[in-house]
């Protein structure tokens, strides 16, 4: 059974204008650069990719933090540029997003509860505080902290529980769809485990989709339906979170997955790693072609000259010449 | 002779709530050329062990007990007459026999000083060389760990460095006096997966071709695995499992060891979809340690004994040990 799908991403361009001075030449950072993907219905997309990749700023484009230069973002059918009024407070009600640091993310002056109602207030979502505090309650039982925490305030929370409080605001407002922008590379590998385990039980119960953008891709590979991999703004690789992980296609796949540390000292020690010579070039003005063209041990002649779109290859989209038919 | 060699470390820190008690009772030894990797989660006290180790402890920090002795020398600060011939000491061995490389790239170097001059820095402090034979070794480090175009880079700012070529240089200049013994502190914590692994390759090959000594601090099992011969697992300030990788991969002995390594997402060749277990309730906190074993509240198999008596450490082989009841024959049947 084929899920409707709950979010399409076409040809998006985030862009920002780092120009200094008046007489110098435009400096454009294009972190977003023509990206297009579908979320479907109670599903979770990985994205993955190194820092500067563009994979944060593809997220908070989506929860309309930044505005896109080009391209669309539909959201249940619905192009989010031109959302208003009672539409656009639908969409940021249905979107919500559970950000990386769990230190920064949370008002320190308010208490658990203060934070956790804050959003039902504002989208009006239960009538009396009686209810409200109920829903809090019985928030902070799903996401496992207890009722009486809901008087104290964020500095008395270790790492991963603030990570909790974060979800449970998130969850506030009975949303349809969250963007997890690194929720767990903060935290402490036992930890991380938990904050994992929990929100695959709320999106099953909750029947939610997740866009999750991490770096650590083993728990991206556990999470995730789907990966996608970005580099430079571009995605170079998507497709069914297995398919990607165990036979990637996209030569930057291959050397991202080559890179991972594996926890087994017998295959790590033995495990010949193809290692990436040299660094992300600056996403400034960056140069013609395929992005990691420059980096990329089968690279041709073509690969700097022209940029390669993307290639249906089974159930996947590879942005690699090789792949042509 | 072991390289290095801790015996019954005890450091606590003052502050305004109480006393923290961050490295509770912990020894352990070191051989030439070995790589031992310490493995905890923040607040375990795995820095704060090697900071006691090298002097390096903030001003509230105490040490209470503890010997360490170092290439044949006694090194605990609880053996100098005074503070002062302590600190000469140690500023003898620093950077000198004992090497240490920081997490954070951005901070450890000095941002207004030329690369050359941090570089020549240790080799003037430490050795008779002339400014013009210290560049020279600074030129032949920055091409052992692999600058490209040295004479160019060596007359820049840390600034124009990126994250994983400032690692790089801290590593060269680890590496200026050929120590013995470098203490690595979560060195590529900060940095992306495919930099990540070329700084690892890079310590991998140094520390064959000069048989340096590295004691690696992480959190990252995968690091461990990849380079580490001996491992070592910290829990609330205690040591509680120590043993060659694979014992401490294939047969962990303690409960939080077992814990750690099935809350990892498994990236081996098995697609299956493993459930994380991850280990519920978090690490204790140090200001009021339990009494007995620091894991009894988030362990499973925890019994009346772990409570209130510390485990003592039970040997498996000569190089497994780790402190847990469940290997005492005294607590049998102790539900």
């Amino acid at each position: 059974m084929e899920n409707k799908t709950i979010l399409k991403v076409s040809h998006l361009k985030t862009y920002f204008d780092v120009t200094k001075g008046i007489l110098t030449r435009r400096q454009i950072v294009k972190a977003v650069d023509d990206v297009s993907f579908e979320v479907r219905e109670g599903e979770t997309l990985g994205i993955v990719g190194e820092s500067g990749c563009g994979k944060s700023t593809l997220g908070r484009t989506i929860v309309k933090l930044y505005e896109p230069e080009a391209g669309t973002i539909e959201f249940e059918g619905k192009d989010i540029s031109k959302l208003k009024g009672n539409e656009l407070k639908a969409f940021r009600k249905n979107v919500q997003m559970i950000f990386q640091d769990p230190y920064a993310s949370l008002n320190p002056r308010m208490t658990v509860g203060e934070i956790i109602m804050e959003p039902m207030i504002i989208h009006g979502i239960y009538k009396t505080a009686a209810e409200r505090e109920a829903r809090t309650v019985e928030l902070l039982e799903i996401v496992g902290l207890k009722p009486d925490h809901i008087r104290r305030y964020p500095s008395e929370f270790s790492g991963g529980q603030r990570q909790r409080i974060g979800i449970a605001r998130a969850l506030a407002v009975n949303p349809r769809f969250i963007v997890c922008d690194e929720p767990i590379s903060a935290l402490d590998v036992s930890i991380q485990a938990q904050v994992i385990n929990l929100l695959e039980k709320i999106q099953k119960e909750m029947n939610l989709s997740y866009l999750f953008i991490a770096h650590d891709l083993s728990m991206v590979r556990h999470i995730s339906d789907r990966i996608g991999v970005m580099y430079l703004g571009h995605m170079m690789e998507i497709g069914p979170a297995n398919d990607v992980f165990y036979r990637p296609l996209h030569p930057y796949t291959i050397a991202l997955l080559s890179a991972i540390p594996i926890s087994d000292p017998d295959t790590a020690k033995a495990k010949n790693r193809i290692i990436l010579e040299g660094e992300i070039p600056s996403p400034i003005n960056p140069p013609g072609g395929c992005p990691f063209a420059s980096r990329c041990s089968k690279a041709t002649e073509r690969c700097f000259q022209q940029t390669p779109e993307p290639i249906q290859v089974g159930d996947r989209l590879v942005t690699c010449f090789l792949y042509e038919k | 002779m072991p390289l290095l060699k801790a015996e019954h470390l005890t450091t606590s820190f003052i502050t305004p709530q109480g006393k923290v008690q961050a490295v509770r009772d912990v020894s352990f030894e070191l051989n030439e050329g070995e790589v031992l990797g310490i493995v905890g989660e923040s607040g375990s006290g795995k820095s704060q062990m090697m900071y006691t180790i090298m002097g390096l402890l903030a001003d509230n920090g105490v040490i209470e007990s503890g010997k360490i002795t170092f290439d044949g020398e006694d090194i605990s600060l609880l053996d100098f007459p005074d503070r002062k011939s302590y600190d000469r000491k140690m500023l003898e061995i620093r950077g000198n026999k004992i090497a240490m490389i920081f997490q954070d790239p951005m901070t450890f170097l000095n941002p207004v000083l030329k690369i050359e001059t941090q570089l020549i820095e240790p080799l003037m402090n430490h050795t008779d060389m002339t400014r013009e034979q210290a560049r020279e070794r600074a030129l032949e480090l920055m091409r052992l760990v692999g600058i490209p175009s040295p004479e160019k880079r060596i007359k820049q700012y840390p600034f124009e460095f990126s994250g994983g070529m400032r690692q790089r240089i801290i590593i060269a200049i680890a590496l200026t006096c050929n120590p013995k013994l470098i203490i690595a502190d979560e060195p590529t914590t900060a940095l992306d997966v495919t930099i990540q692994a070329q700084v690892l390759e890079l310590i991998d090959k140094l520390r064959k071709e000069t048989n340096t000594a590295v004691i690696m601090i992480t959190h990252d099992l995968g690091v461990v695995a990849k380079l580490c011969d001996r491992v070592a697992i910290m829990y609330g300030g205690k040591m509680v499992e120590v043993g060659t990788d694979r014992e401490i991969f294939y047969q962990p002995a303690h409960p939080y060891t077992k814990g750690l390594l099935s809350c990892i997402a498994k990236s081996g060749a098995d697609e299956k979809e493993e459930e994380l277990k991850p280990i519920p309730g978090s690490p204790p906190d140090l200001l009021n340690p339990p009494k007995g074993c620091p894991f009894v509240d988030r362990c499973s198999k925890a019994m009346r004994v772990c409570k209130d008596v510390m485990p003592e450490v039970t040997s498996y082989t000569e190089t497994h040990r780790a402190r847990c009841w469940l290997n005492d024959p005294r607590a049998k049947g102790d539900e």
